[in-house]
């Protein structure tokens, strides 16, 4: 079932248009991103794929405003993106600060965003059963499995109280069966909340696998080489990933991506 | 569903403390009986080696004025420990603000290292007469520099994507310091500080002995002097039991101003989980 459209007219939740970047690298000058433009539906789960260097992560720094782009435009329902604090962005490595338990590691956007610390903390604990974290509010980070910190900077990152969220490769550093798992986890959190993703990935299965739309960036300079709707009913499950439109879908991006396999 | 990850254990701050005294203290133990030995059986005169057990009758009959020599190096060593705490933090906090201070400031601090305390110590006595102020000055040049390499290093060593992070959130400057950069630097500092309480009762005594009027410096002075070699242990066994204390105080406060330390040396522990030799 795929998720409600937004009536026609209404902007998406982000747009890029012609967007470019470059960064200088010991002396010389990286093109970083030429000339990238697609649209993020409000209520959608894009996924980004690309290998490195095709600027996947630059990408997301430009829209979480850590970095500024050098020409094009970013618009946020329409609007221009001015500062950081339109979405929320979970980064690469889960980041949690080793000095504060799980709790305060939770609440860290809350208190920066001046929330009394009682409040900060209920809103945290009422969500702890569903990232599977209940029990451990005291620990401190390095107690943790890796699973387990990557829902924490997650949930983190979802009491910003932004619906928008975008995840730099949230499962590239775990191991494969908790990825599975956090995987479908995610999918069911994305339908049951309503948020708008946008989810970096270099695994294109993984993309196929939980995204309404995937788009392929091709490296140096990053400029997007295919879009692709895919065409899977949702709710998904694993036994999609044996199906001939799944492996279709997935050589199509391969190919793009100027993969040999994807060339069958 | 989950491994389970253990909650994390509240180690008492002194848990393992015996643990790791008791083999210096079996050595040292050894050592005194061997002392011990070499007084009796080659038959030393106490003005050139006195005997364990002599030196501790003399810290027992002499403990009025060890006592007072005591306070008064206290309060020069807690003087200078806090002055070279504000210096040694505010360099710090300069190097960290600015690169220009930073290329500036740090080799004259490595250089400010290089002066001879022995040197500079009457000469201090010169500008600023006799008393507790060369005295508190020596502490200072001894200790500040610890605490402001270790902290700047501390500060240095933050990671910038945790700073990326929080100003994602739309954290202030000051909300990056106080959530981010102060705790990323407390071990750092903590460091400093070790190295910086163990120096500073041995620069309260070099002050005293050059130009105090009073305190374990000057004790140490005149039982030299008078050839009561026996006070001079007894005064160096108090100079060293306050330097050891004032380590295991700050032992102590670290523990319990950086409580997460325990639960990172827990996990490098852990970490060996599977048997390396089978992949090598």
């Amino acid at each position: 079932m795929a998720p409600d459209l937004p009536p026609a007219g209404q902007p998406p939740r982000l747009a890029l248009q012609d967007v470019g970047k470059a960064y200088a690298d010991a002396g010389t000058r990286v093109q970083a991103l030429a000339g990238v433009s697609f649209e993020v539906p409000a209520g959608a789960l894009v996924a980004l794929v690309g290998p490195s260097g095709s600027g996947k992560s630059t990408l997301l720094r430009l829209l979480a405003g850590l970095e500024r782009l050098d020409s094009g435009r970013i618009l946020v329902d329409g609007q221009p993106l001015v500062e950081s604090g339109a979405v929320a962005y979970m980064p690469q490595r889960d980041l949690l600060l080793p000095w504060r338990r799980l709790i305060d590691n939770l609440t860290l956007g809350l208190e920066i965003q001046g929330l009394d610390r009682t409040e900060a903390r209920a809103r945290a604990r009422a969500l702890l059963p569903t990232f599977g974290l209940e029990g451990f509010e005291q620990a401190w980070p390095p107690a943790l499995s890796g699973g387990m910190r990557q829902r924490a900077a997650l949930l983190r990152t979802v009491l910003l109280g932004r619906d928008t969220l975008l995840l730099d490769e949230p499962f590239g550093a775990l191991d494969a069966l908790t990825r599975l798992e956090l995987q479908d986890w995610l999918a069911g959190m994305w339908q049951a909340a309503g948020w708008t993703l946008l989810l970096v990935t270099h695994d294109v299965e993984e993309a196929v696998y939980l995204a309404d739309r995937v788009v392929a960036l091709g490296p140096r300079p990053g400029r997007v080489v295919l879009e692709l709707e895919v065409d899977l009913p949702r709710p998904r499950d694993r036994g999609l990933l044996g199906s001939p439109s799944f492996g279709r879908q997935v050589g199509r991006l391969l190919a793009a991506l100027g993969h040999p396999s994807g060339l069958a | 569903m989950h491994p389970p990850a253990e909650p994390s254990t509240v180690e008492p701050p002194l848990a393992g403390l015996w643990q790791a005294a008791w083999p210096p203290l079996a050595l040292l133990a050894g050592l005194v009986l061997a002392w011990h030995l070499v007084v009796v059986v080659g038959g030393l005169p106490a003005f050139i080696l006195p005997s364990p057990g002599r030196v501790l009758g003399v810290l027992v009959a002499r403990r009025a004025g060890l006592g007072e020599a005591l306070l008064a190096s206290l309060a020069a060593t807690f003087a200078g420990l806090g002055l070279a705490l504000v210096l040694g933090l505010t360099l710090a906090l300069l190097i960290q603000v600015s690169t220009g201070l930073r290329r500036a400031l740090y080799p004259l601090l490595v250089v400010s290292q290089t002066v001879q305390i022995l040197a500079i110590a009457p000469l201090l006595v010169i500008w600023m007469g006799f008393g507790m102020r060369p005295t508190i000055a020596i502490v200072v040049l001894i200790c500040f520099f610890p605490l402001a390499v270790s902290t700047a290093d501390g500060l240095a060593a933050v990671d910038p994507e945790l700073v990326a992070l929080l100003e994602s959130m739309g954290a202030s400057r000051s909300q990056v310091w106080r959530m981010v950069r102060l705790p990323a630097a407390l071990p750092a500092f903590f460091s400093g500080l070790k190295i910086a309480v163990t120096y500073s009762v041995v620069g309260a005594t070099i002050g005293e002995w050059v130009g105090g009027s009073t305190g374990l410096g000057l004790y140490l002075l005149r039982s030299k002097n008078a050839l009561a070699t026996d006070q001079v242990f007894a005064a160096m066994l108090v100079t060293s039991s306050v330097s050891i204390g004032l380590f295991l105080l700050t032992a102590l406060a670290e523990r319990l101003a950086t409580p997460w330390q325990s639960a990172l040396r827990a996990r490098a522990g852990r970490r060996p989980r599977f048997p390396s030799g089978a992949a090598s």
